[in-house]
Order: structure tokens, then sequence, then C-alpha cells
């Protein structure tokens, strides 16, 4: 850091240099985090044990669906393109579920963001997640900061080369879990990970799993904190959604300026509560320093509010010098007028609340009356109507019925809107007109039949004319319906 | 000429050595990884060259070390294909034509196959969906003129009609006006007559009487055809070779004998059992 405020000083004060002299990036700081303990950290821990438990072991979770089916409880089987989740199977078709629950994750977002600030970064983003556990390897095998540092400046060793090759392998192992629990949520696990062991899996799952192993090694072992400052969107507009009531990490700066070293036993006359201990900017995962103010870099993890604790209690001024709040009651603080009220009930939070709620009720809705039958009908075009012997003109469509239930159905298929009109399923067994009325559809599948639609030639219409086909399964509980057309000469 | 390498006083950067004229030429070198990565393309390049088909050579070209090939990957692809059709052709081949319905799996892949093969042999006379044209038979309808079980139509594409093969359907209809076997007004009354069958138009009395002494033998006393002969059905207003009174007075004085190639001579049983599955599937099927 110094060393590059020296070259760019240089830089400046010199006269003579133009400005395409001047170098277009700054080169990257690295980041020794520092050690810390206490409420926030925990808060971290806990965070990172649930998550990474849930991405790790949700692809191991078994569910009885009978035979012929997964036992996964949630996979997303792109070859039988099926989504399994639980006792409910999602078709391709409604995909839109999944935009469902992206745009919930939006909305949720932007409330969480401006009631609590960058909540969602600080603990639960999993740039944050998995780079916490990579530091946590990294301070196990090479020591705490200052330990850190002073190895990378000493020149190359056999302690030093062991301790980074673990510190890689390690990492590597843990990246390479990563990429192998997420195509685990894509096809069966335990027979997938004999197979992967096996060399027996696929190309695409060795594909995914490297790629998977990679993005995981970069961003959490090198990238870290860059990803959040230049890489990361989020960190870039979610100022639209806070303002001076969002919680977010605080220095008050009022009561700790001046600051400056202070002896045990001195005077606290005109000397503020900040003893510039520099402990806060030493455990920042990103290497600001937090009583610069707000800064588009602060990930709002809270770990600077832990490093000062210890640091007040010491000196003996009160803690919270670094704490969670909002803008509008540091102002009041700082005149020293009472305090404010924290204003959760906002028109900006009562927007997202609301919306959030409208999405997952209409959701919901949306869950509630799907069907598990589907009907679709594409109507025969080469030729368009074909005239019978007696006169008859009949048309012929391609009905496809998607049964997403576990077992076989039986449907009524009819026509609606074409009065005299006859239905029957090309090279039925037996009677063709009564095998529409026991249409045998397969579990978990669309079956295909050849529909054969006929009108007597004097009722037969003029041109195109539309009707609608309907099935109901046998129990007459369900109905689906298809929009088609009939058509016959022109007269 | 190269002079010595020296330092820029203004921008601190050496020169390259380079003067002309007393112009100098300041070194400012691609940035590395760029440079890297240009070696790695270049490295990756003759690689590449040993080890797949690449160079033009007196003969072709060289075909590399691990001998790739476009050609043979796709006859691996057309191969593993068949491979994984052929438990399915076998299994057509082997099951008698009226029990493969009985499979529902076997049958959608009759039927499929059967479309596939129909798009490649049959559509250029009878259309692609099987409307037919004149001349060529509409396979869609219910109205046969070698019959329409599964059976006779299997027996239709493998045999034909009208062709070299012994056993092909054969039959000749006269050619009543051009070998003046009708006179030509005796030929228009029976094509009034023909016409009334359908309900359209009016009969006279010499024409039922020409009809009665000529074409019942075929046609069937009541114009109903026979499919032992290949006649068509004169009631049905259905028509291979137009319905209107020209075209059936043609029809009667010059005759048609519509042909179709033997498939059993050219295509695999399985195939030709796939076809008669998927034309009687089209809905006329009886």
């Amino acid at each position: 850091m110094a060393s590059l405020d020296k070259k760019l000083k240089e830089r400046s004060s010199s006269t003579n240099m133009s400005l395409s002299d001047s170098p277009l990036y700054a080169d990257r700081t690295k980041v020794y985090p520092r050690a810390v303990t206490g409420r926030w950290r925990r808060v971290k821990w806990t965070a990172l044990v649930v998550l990474l438990g849930i991405y790790y072991l949700v692809p191991w979770l078994r569910w009885d669906r009978g035979p012929g089916a997964p036992s996964q409880a949630i996979l997303l089987d792109l070859d039988g393109r099926r989504g399994w989740i639980f006792d409910v199977v999602i078709w391709p078709q409604e995909v839109y579920f999944v935009t469902g629950f992206l745009i919930l994750g939006a909305i949720g977002l932007f409330l969480a963001t401006s009631l609590f600030g960058r909540v969602w970064c600080g603990f639960s983003c999993p740039q944050t997640v998995w780079t916490d556990l990579f530091m946590m390897v990294e301070r196990l095998i090479e020591g705490d900061r200052n330990e850190r540092m002073r190895r990378d400046k000493q020149p190359m060793s056999f302690d030093k080369a062991v301790r980074k090759g673990a510190k890689h392998f390690i990492w590597l192992a843990i990246a390479a879990a990563t990429g192998g629990a997420w195509v685990f949520y894509y096809v069966d696990a335990p027979s997938t990970l004999v197979k992967i062991f096996r060399g027996q899996a696929s190309m695409e799952i060795y594909f995914f799993i490297g790629l998977l192993t990679a993005t995981t090694y970069m961003l959490a072992g090198w990238a870290r904190e860059q990803v959040c400052t230049y890489m990361c969107p989020w960190p870039r507009f979610q100022a639209a959604m806070l303002d001076e009531q969002s919680l977010i990490v605080t220095y008050e700066k009022w009561r700790g300026e001046p600051r400056g070293k202070h002896k045990a036993g001195e005077s606290w006359d005109g000397h503020g509560d900040c003893v510039d201990c520099g402990l806060c900017s030493a455990v920042c995962p990103t290497g600001i320093d937090i009583r610069d103010g707000q800064q588009l870099e602060c990930i709002g993890c809270g770990l600077c509010i832990d490093a000062c604790v210890p640091t007040m209690q010491k000196v003996g001024r009160p803690t919270g010098l670094i704490r969670w709040d909002t803008l509008a009651r540091q102002q009041v603080r700082e005149t020293g007028k009472g305090s404010l009220k924290w204003r959760i009930v906002r028109p900006r939070t009562v927007l997202y609340a609301t919306l959030l709620a409208l999405v997952a009720a209409a959701m919901l809705v949306v869950f509630a009356m799907r069907n598990d039958s589907d009907l679709s009908v594409q109507r025969d075009r080469s030729p368009n109507f074909v005239r019978l012997t007696n006169g008859d003109i009949r048309n012929s469509y391609t009905v496809k019925i998607s049964n997403k239930t576990q077992m076989p159905r039986q449907f009524q298929l009819s026509v609606e809107r074409l009065p005299g009109a006859s239905l029957a399923i090309a090279n039925a067994e037996g009677d063709s007109t009564t095998a529409a009325r026991h249409m045998a559809t397969e579990a978990n599948g669309v079956t295909t039949f050849r529909v054969l639609l006929t009108v007597p030639a004097k009722s037969a219409p003029s041109g195109s004319t539309p009707v609608e086909f309907v099935i109901r399964d046998d129990q007459g509980r369900e109905r689906a319906s298809h929009d088609a057309v009939f058509v016959g000469p022109a007269r | 000429m190269p002079t010595k390498i020296e330092k820029d006083q203004l921008s601190g950067t050496d020169t390259t050595g380079h003067e002309w004229d007393g112009i100098k030429e300041l070194n400012t070198p691609l940035p590395s990884w760029w440079l890297y990565t240009f070696y790695a393309c270049i490295a990756f390049a003759i690689v590449y060259s040993v080890l797949y088909p690449a160079w033009p050579w007196f003969n072709g070209h060289t075909s590399g070390l691990i001998g790739y090939s476009t050609r043979a990957e796709l006859t691996q692809e057309l191969d593993a294909q068949a491979k994984a059709r052929a438990v399915f052709i076998d299994r057509i081949r082997a099951t008698p034509l009226g029990d493969i319905r009985k499979d529902p799996e076997l049958f959608n892949f009759a039927v499929a196959g059967g479309r596939s093969a129909f798009q490649t042999t049959c559509m250029q006379c009878h259309g692609s969906g099987g409307a037919g044209s004149v001349g060529f038979p509409n396979l869609v309808d219910d109205d046969w003129i070698w019959g329409g079980t599964l059976d006779q139509i299997y027996t239709t594409i493998r045999y034909g009609v009208r062709n070299a093969n012994d056993k092909s359907h054969q039959s000749q209809m006269p050619r009543f006006g051009a070998d003046q076997i009708l006179t030509p007004a005796q030929v228009s009354a029976v094509a009034d007559y023909v016409l009334s069958l359908s309900d359209k138009g009016k009969a006279t009395p010499e024409g039922k009487k020409v009809f009665e002494e000529n074409c019942v033998a075929c046609h069937g006393p009541d114009g109903k055809g026979n499919q032992e002969l290949g006649a068509p059905n004169l009631t049905d207003g259905i028509w291979l070779y137009g319905g209107d009174r020209q075209s059936i007075y043609n029809s009667i004085f010059y005759a048609h004998a519509g042909s179709m190639p033997a498939w059993g001579d050219r295509l695999d049983d399985a195939t030709i059992k796939m076809l008669a599955i998927y034309v009687h599937n089209l809905g006329g099927g009886r």
C-alpha cells in the first residue's frame, strides 16, 4: 500500500508526465484479514455451517416416490426433463415457477437490503461464505495476519513451500467438493459419486465439476474482495434500496474523533474515544477502514464491530463505537438530543413487502390451480381435410396428453362447438369411437394419439371453424382443454 | 541501424535501440498476458496440426497422429444410431404384422420409422401427408383400390402395382374409345351414367345398358368396384383421375393403368412393415 502511494505521488508530482503515462489501473493491495472473535463472527460461523450444510447435503436427501421414479428428494433431471422437488414434479413448460422464485428472491433481497443493509453480502452470499471458509483454512495453515504478512515477504523456503502447497491443496479439495455437490443436484448423487471415482461418469459431469472447481478456487482463494468490489453488479445498484433508515455498519465519528493513542490514566478531554488501535481495519475482509465512512467496498459483515468491542472495554469507554445503526439515528445521537426510533415501516419497505406478498400469493394460487394433466392438439395440414366414401369430411389431429401423476390414468376426450362430429382414435383396438372415451396414458409422461374428427357431409362447416378439444380424467375431477380448428371444403 | 539502448529522459522508458534520422523508438512491449496467450496459441496450433489433419500434402493432406476425421466420426454416429435402432428393427422383423400394435413401444417406433421411410420413398407421388394427387391415390381417406386392411396395404407396398414383379397387382382396363370397343357416343353415355352413380347429373338408359354390358365385370353391377381387380368404387365421389365429366370421359376412352414399384425389391421387410403400419394409421385403414 505504502509503496503504491509513493509511486502514485511520484508520478503525479512529475510535471513532465502526460496523462497517458499514469497507470490506468491501481494494483491490488493484498488483504490479510486478522482473526477476530465476537458476536457477529459467531453469527457468520453459524450462517456458514448452515448454508454450506444445506448446499453439500441436500442432494443426499432421499425421498421414496415408488418404482420407476428417482429417489432423490431434490433432483433437476435435465435428461428426463423433470424437476423433482419432494412430491412436486415440475415439467419444462412450468419453468415459470423458477422465474417466480427468482422474482421472490430479488424482491426479498430488496426488502432485506432496505431494512438491514448489506446483510446478504456480509453473511449469506456464496462469495462471502466460501471466502470465509478459504480464509479459515489459510489461517489454520499459515497463521494469522502478521505471520502471513511476514512469510509473504520472506524468500521461498521449505516451510513456506509446504504451507502454501498444503493450503492450495485443501482449497482445491474444497473447490472440487463444491463442484461435485453442484452436479449432484442434476443426477442421482450416490450412484454418480461412485461413477466419478471410477472414471465412468459422463464428460459433462467432469466438465461441470472442473468448471465449478476452477471458479470456486479462483473466486474464493484468489479474487476474494475484488469480486465484490469490481465484478458484482449488486453493490453498484443496491444504493437504490438503501436510505437513511437502513441498518448499516457505522462509525460514531462524533465521539471517536479526534482519534489518537491514549495512555491509561490520561484525561479524555480533547480526545476522541477511538484510540487508533487499527484493529477494525486489520480484521476487514475487504481491507477498508470503516472510519472513513460509507464505502462501496464495505460488505456489511460486522467484523469491525466485533474488533472494536474489546478495545473499548480495555480503555473503559462505551462499546459500540462501531455499530449497526441507521444514518438517521446517528445524526440524532450526534446532536445529543435523545435517540430516534428505528423506523421499520417506511414507504419503501411497505412497497417491497407488499410486492413480496403479492408475488408469493400469485405463485401459491398458480401452484394450487396447477393441473395434473395437460392437453395439446395439432391439426394435420397435409391434407387439410379428407372426403370419405360416404361424403363425410374428416380432419385428423395429433393429440398429446400429459399425465403428470405417478400412475397411469385414463382420460375421456370430447370435442365441443362442432355439432354432429364423431371422434375416433386411429389404429385403436376394437371400436375406435369407444376408444376416445378411454384414452390410456402412461405415468409421468406424454402419450400421443392420432385422433380423427369426422363430420357428416351435410353439417360439415365451410372453410375453417374453431373447435375445442376437452379431456376429463376418468374420475371426472380434472378437465383440460385445447383450441383447434376444423376445416371443411369451401362452399 | 541499431544503436545502444538508452533511457528516454521524458518518459523514463527504454528505447528499442533503433534510430532513423535521429528519431528513436520507445520500447513499449505488448502486455505480457497478451504475449503469453499468443505464445500459448502458437504452441496449441503446432500440437493441433500434428495431432489433427492440417497440412495440404501431395496425396491430399496430413492425416494427423490420432487419425481423426469428421467423416469417420459421422460413420461412428450413424453406426451407433443403427445399432440403437437395430433392437427395434429386429423385433419388428420377428413380430407378425398384426401383433405389432399390441406393443405400444414397438408400435410407436413403427409409426415413426414408417413416417421417416414414407418421406424418403413415398411422398414423391403420394404427397408428404399421404394426400396423393391426380393419378396417385389419397392414402388418408377410406377409399382403397387394392384394399385397406393392414395386410392388404403391406402386400401392395411390397409387390407394387402393374410392375415387373410376378406378384404385383395386375389388371388392365380396356381403352374403350381409343381401341374402338365403344363409339364416342357410347362413351359419353356411360360417362353420364357413372356420374349419376354418385348422385351427379342424369343417366340415360343407353348409358346404363353400355355400363351393364362392358363395366360390371370389374366395377360390379352397382359400380362399387372390386379390390381383387383394383377396380375403383365409382359411387363414392372420390376420383383418382378427376371427377368432372371430361375427366371421366377420358378415363373411359383412353383408360388408365397407374403403376407403383415393388418396394420389397428395394427395402428391408421391417421397413415395409413400418410403412404399412404408418399408412394404415393415417386414418383410412380398415
